[in-house]
């Protein structure tokens, strides 16, 4: 079963940096699990802790002033690799929902399948909400899946956003994509007799 | 209105298609590795599923396999249980495995080809963002996450939207020492890292239809690196001679049936895309890059931009890069000093690759300040060369050969270039740490890796080439 999303009210964790690949999420040196657990831990890794496993006090999860559900970056987020670690490792850090500008299709559709909602706003709203995040530290954004819309609390500025409709009732019901494919097995095995 | 090569595969794999819903996808081959399968062979174990179709699975171990010694236990504890543990799930999954000491063992995306499971006009999927390899064959072929890898172990199916269409024709004549990899280089640092993001590419033109097919798996294997869903060229005689006679290509009667439905894969003069780019093999250069993504290519002789010619909301990013780098703007990476060649990956680690490096380095030895690694992208690829001697001139060059993997490419196993060092690489992502911890990496083609692993500095293969023209 999908992890449930309906509706959130967060501070949100600011990271504004473009192109972002899944190898930052999570470096590949640590996709040797065989399990879904723990890759929270490593998230952001290189960019969170220096060769000593020290952490580095510039980056942003490394500071207490940030916190919330969300997160929020720059365009191209989730680029290259297909790994779903990377999505796995934001979700199992405690975020809900990454909103960027531009999400790369392999990272939406991973994080889709694992109830951690991608929310595609316009450069000028991601911008709003950086600028927001920077005036006051704990500034809260509302994401409502129902109704697609995307709030900046203490602005009121909102802004609708695009979600696959077919995903968008997985994720607010929960429903799983395996289920719903097997029972279509009869047209799986009509498909395979007659081509 | 034609269909374009891509809509018409498509429409023949759709088993299903609802309104509201992405469509199930027919898929004829699974490929899996041992990085992104655990996690969907646990989730068949806890919903008490079979695997649908074993016998349209293939697996082998690649991504965290060591490159020298693999007859012996792997030393890393993890990396030994995750491929032990692939074993164990095919074994007790009825899936066939090519693992570790298999004389088909390689990276996924050489192997398929190579053993002729890639084929025009199929469906390809893997746990693996370069699965776009295969669909130099005029298939399509994609990466998928591991949930996904779950669903098509679950169904031989996808739930998957329609992409848009992209054409991309490159024509003319390329330069000497300008290559498949330079190209898709190029058409990346035009379009950027996510130029091809939503769209299903299909590569077209002259240029394009000269490669063999070892060059197209080359352009398209790097198609995810401007985002795009896929890559594929129509297939042609190139094509079908390529995979004639291959272990599991059809055979007899199967075979003439299968070609001539292969001939019926193309897009039709009148089919319409969603965007159409042209570009001229002319304007090509050698190319490498110097950033953190593939999309920060230039040509191998001119200038790192300049932070000020791009957007404001874009210099911060931009500057992170130069500064992960060690570069600056305005600088000419010709002549930098260098401190490893990697020759391998899925990008260009096939058998023409090896030669190409092979008759380039015959004679000549790699600089004293360069460590070269050359990985091969199979064991047939590794026994190929060594029949052809290719290993005893790699030898001769301080090029070792070492055996098949993923290797230095994404840095999994120990092959890791060392923090701050800059290594000329064959692959296809130059992300920050990449390749190792604060590795910097300068992406290019294995002639330019080569000619750079001689010189112990970025070189520009064309001069090399002039200079032997003279001799």
């Amino acid at each position: 079963m999908t992890k449930i999303f309906k509706h959130i009210q967060t501070p949100v964790v600011p990271l504004a940096i473009e192109n972002i690949d899944t190898d930052q999420i999570i470096p590949a040196r640590f996709l040797k699990a065989t399990t879904r657990d723990g890759f929270g831990n490593n998230l952001f890794r290189d960019w969170r802790f220096d060769e000593n496993d020290q952490p580095k006090p510039d980056f942003v999860l490394n500071n207490p002033t940030y916190s919330g559900k969300v997160l929020v970056a720059g365009k191209n987020f989730g680029c290259g690799s297909s790994r779903e670690h990377a999505a796995w490792a934001i979700a199992d850090y405690g975020f809900d929902a990454v909103v960027s500008s531009f999400f790369a299709d392999i990272f939406k559709g991973n994080a889709l399948n694992n109830g951690l909602l991608p929310v595609q706003v316009s450069d000028d709203f991601l911008q709003k909400i950086f600028d927001a995040v920077a005036a006051d530290h704990t500034a809260e954004v509302e994401i409502d899946l129902e109704n697609q819309f995307i709030k900046i609390s203490a602005t009121g500025e909102q802004e609708s956003f695009e979600v696959n409709a077919y995903k968008k009732a997985c994720m607010i019901n929960g429903y799983d994509d395996i289920d719903y494919i097997l029972s279509q097995k009869n047209k799986i095995e009509e498909f395979e007799e007659v081509r | 209105m034609g269909q374009t090569l891509f809509d018409k595969i498509w429409d023949a794999h759709v088993v299903s298609s609802a309104e509201g819903f992405p469509d199930i996808l027919y898929i004829d081959t699974h490929f899996i590795h041992e990085v992104t399968s655990p996690q969907a062979f646990d989730g068949l174990r806890q919903r008490g599923l079979p695997v649908f179709r074993p016998q349209q699975t293939v697996a082998t171990a690649d991504h965290n396999v060591p490159t020298w010694d693999q007859h012996l236990p792997i030393k890393e504890e993890l990396s030994r249980y995750q491929v032990d543990m692939l074993t164990k799930n095919c074994k007790e999954f009825g899936i066939e495995l090519y693992g570790l000491g298999h004389p088909y063992q390689g990276i996924v995306h050489v192997i398929g080809p190579e053993l002729g499971i890639t084929r025009p006009g199929g469906t390809y999927v893997c746990g693996d963002s370069h699965t776009s390899t295969h669909g130099a064959f005029g298939a399509i072929a994609f990466g998928i996450g591991t949930s996904q890898v779950e669903q098509v172990l679950a169904t031989q199916c996808l739930l998957q939207s329609r992409p848009k269409r992209m054409k991309i024709e490159v024509n003319g004549k390329l330069q000497n020492g300008v290559g498949a990899k330079d190209i898709i280089l190029y058409i990346i640092a035009q379009i950027s890292a996510a130029g091809g993001t939503g769209y299903a590419v299909e590569y077209a033109g002259d240029t394009i239809r000269s490669l063999s097919m070892e060059g197209r798996m080359t352009i398209c294997n790097m198609s995810i690196e401007m985002g795009a869903r896929c890559g594929l060229i129509a297939p042609d005689e190139t094509t079908i001679n390529y995979v004639k006679g291959r272990e599991f290509a059809p055979k007899g009667e199967e075979w003439d049936k299968a070609v001539a439905y292969w001939q019926t894969l193309y897009s039709d003069d009148d089919a319409a895309f969603d965007s159409v780019l042209t570009f001229r093999a002319e304007d090509i250069e050698p190319m490498i890059t110097y950033g953190t993504n593939p999309g920060m290519g230039i040509g191998v002789t001119q200038y790192v931009p300049e932070t000020a010619s791009f957007d404001v909301k874009e210099q911060v990013s931009y500057k992170k890069a130069l500064d992960y780098m060690g570069l600056h703007d305005d600088e000419q990476l010709l002549g930098k000093p260098i401190d490893y060649v990697f020759i391998g990956s899925c990008t260009n680690s096939r058998i023409e690759d090896l030669r190409q490096v092979a008759e380039f380095v015959k004679g000549k030895h790699k600089a004293d300040n360069v460590t070269v690694w050359v990985v091969p992208g199979s064991k047939q690829v590794q026994e190929q060369a060594i029949r052809e001697g290719l290993d005893k001139i790699f030898d001769a060059a301080g090029f070792p050969l070492r055996e098949p993997g993923c290797s230095a490419c994404l840095g999994m196993n120990e092959d890791k270039i060392p923090a701050g060092k800059y290594c000329v690489s064959t692959s296809n992502r130059n992300f920050e740490g990449r390749q190792g911890p604060n590795s910097r990496t300068f992406l290019a083609s294995p002639l330019t890796a080569a000619a750079s692993a001689i010189t112990g500095k970025v070189t520009d293969i064309r001069e090399f080439l002039k200079e032997e023209e003279l001799v």
